[in-house]
């Protein structure tokens, strides 16, 4: 059975999502950066982040941005294959739903039309839209605005297959020594490993958007994580970089098939405002 | 340590600042960031006049979310400074005192704040929503065609920041860290 959805249901979803994701947020980013204050060891690291709960109570009473860099909007949509979209062009009606949100909600236009002219386009499209079809009869949507300070801090590493893990595990390091206190720590780690140059750059950019509270399933790339979790906290960076031990929240790893040649490592940093949100239509 | 300041203030006033301070700045400051700082940064290679004096003043690295009816900001947190250190140590060697912002700066930057007896605050990055309870008045005085950012008036009142580079080139990112390595 095909199953119709409107294009507008989409826009207005997708307008909905992108305020909702820039005052709130998700629940599993909350407890992390609650069980963080209880965490931390530094007394200025505590203090900063106390002043970020007071931050995120002002954001949602007051209806004020969490964070000023109300990101590029990049948007996970699984369409269900079952699904047809009616009322015009589903990429047209994603990128009005951002145009609407960032609009109407008083988020900064933060995108330029092109890279080296650098015009701002005012309304804060085009979104990054990364497709999949899926089975099923339903359009899974995740809204996850980026703010830069942390993507440019963000990196990829074509490793050869014989650095192997070790090689993996410097190159988080590495990433996140570099990022210090420009990318607004305590920072979550996305880290994709396989596939290819692109692929594992959008792996690490999904890994981002996983509840906080989940592990991977596959055991080793569970270890790995949690043992990339308690090394970076070593490093002493801390809450704003003023020194201390939450430095990382969280690392997610993904993993994917490679060839026999490479071992892609795309490393995506995101700041203490991980801003991901799911709705299913 | 706690300390409060007035801006604009002076070479002599940041003698007191030490790397680690906790600052509530209260007065007049200015934003700036990327395009602001590439136009002024063209104006000064022109030979022309820049919108903004920098004598004693201090640059704040931001660009806000628009304000909502009757307030005057939106979220105003600090943006990455090193984007600007190209153009910093131009801007200190005339009379800049203050950047605030969060991240690392470049050697080039630290030499000239000692040079100049300047200061390199950090506010909190991603504290937006907060930060913005500090800012009382916001007017646009230059570039007003580059939207957020724009380079704007702001008058803050306890607005809070760290020491992190000071007059004499300590700087708290290097220090700090060292506290808490394993």
């Amino acid at each position: 059975m095909i199953r119709t959805v409107k294009t507008e249901e989409i826009t207005k979803t997708i307008k909905e999502m992108c305020i909702e994701a820039n005052h709130y947020l998700s629940k599993d980013m909350d407890k992390a950066m609650k069980d963080a204050v209880k965490k931390e060891e530094s007394p200025l690291g505590k203090q900063i982040l106390n002043q970020l709960q007071e931050n995120l109570q002002i954001a949602g009473d007051d209806t004020i941005p969490i964070c000023q860099d109300t990101g590029m909007a990049v948007i996970f949509v699984e369409v269900g294959q079952d699904v047809h979209v009616e009322g015009g062009d589903l990429e047209a009606a994603i990128n009005e739903g951002v145009r609407q949100g960032y609009v109407e909600g008083f988020l900064r236009k933060s995108v330029v039309s092109d890279p080296i002219i650098r015009e701002n386009t005012k309304d804060n499209t085009p979104a990054i839209i990364h497709y999949s079809i899926v089975s099923g009869d339903k359009i899974k949507i995740t809204v996850a605005p980026k703010g830069f300070g942390s993507e440019n801090m963000s990196r990829v590493f074509m490793l050869k297959p014989a650095d192997g893990i070790e090689g993996v595990k410097n190159a988080i390091l590495t990433a996140v020594k570099d990022a210090g206190p420009n990318a607004c720590p305590p920072m979550v780690v996305g880290v994709g490993v396989g596939g290819t140059f692109e692929k594992c750059a959008i792996m690490a950019k999904h890994a981002l958007t996983r509840n906080m509270e989940e592990r991977s399933p596959i055991p080793y790339v569970k270890e790995l994580e949690e043992e990339m979790l308690e090394k970076i906290n070593n490093l002493g960076i801390g809450p704003g970089g003023l020194g201390g031990r939450m430095t990382a929240l969280a690392v997610n790893i993904e993993t994917y098939p490679t060839h026999i040649a490479g071992l892609p490592v795309g490393i995506n940093i995101c700041c203490h405002v991980n801003r991901h949100i799911v709705r299913t239509i | 340590m706690d300390k409060y300041i007035n801006a604009p203030f002076s070479s002599e006033d940041v003698k007191d600042l030490k790397s680690g301070d906790y600052v509530y700045i209260t007065g007049t400051i200015y934003t700036a960031r990327d395009a602001a700082h590439k136009r002024m940064y063209e104006a000064l290679e022109q030979g022309e006049k820049l919108p903004l004096d920098m004598e004693n003043n201090v640059i704040y690295y931001m660009g806000p979310s628009p304000a909502r009816e009757g307030r005057p900001i939106g979220s105003a947190g600090p943006t990455t400074a090193s984007r600007m250190d190209k153009y910093a140590p131009s801007l200190l060697d005339l009379g800049l005192k203050g950047m605030i912002g969060k991240g690392k700066r470049s050697q080039a930057v630290s030499d000239a704040i000692v040079r100049n007896q300047a200061v390199y605050f950090a506010a909190v990055g991603g504290a937006g929503a907060l930060l913005s309870k500090c800012i009382k008045k916001s007017e646009v005085i230059a570039y007003d065609d580059l939207g957020t950012e724009a380079i704007r008036k702001l008058e803050v009142e306890n607005f809070p920041v760290i020491v992190v580079i000071d007059s004499q080139g300590n700087n708290l990112y290097e220090t700090a860290i060292q506290d808490y390595q394993r």
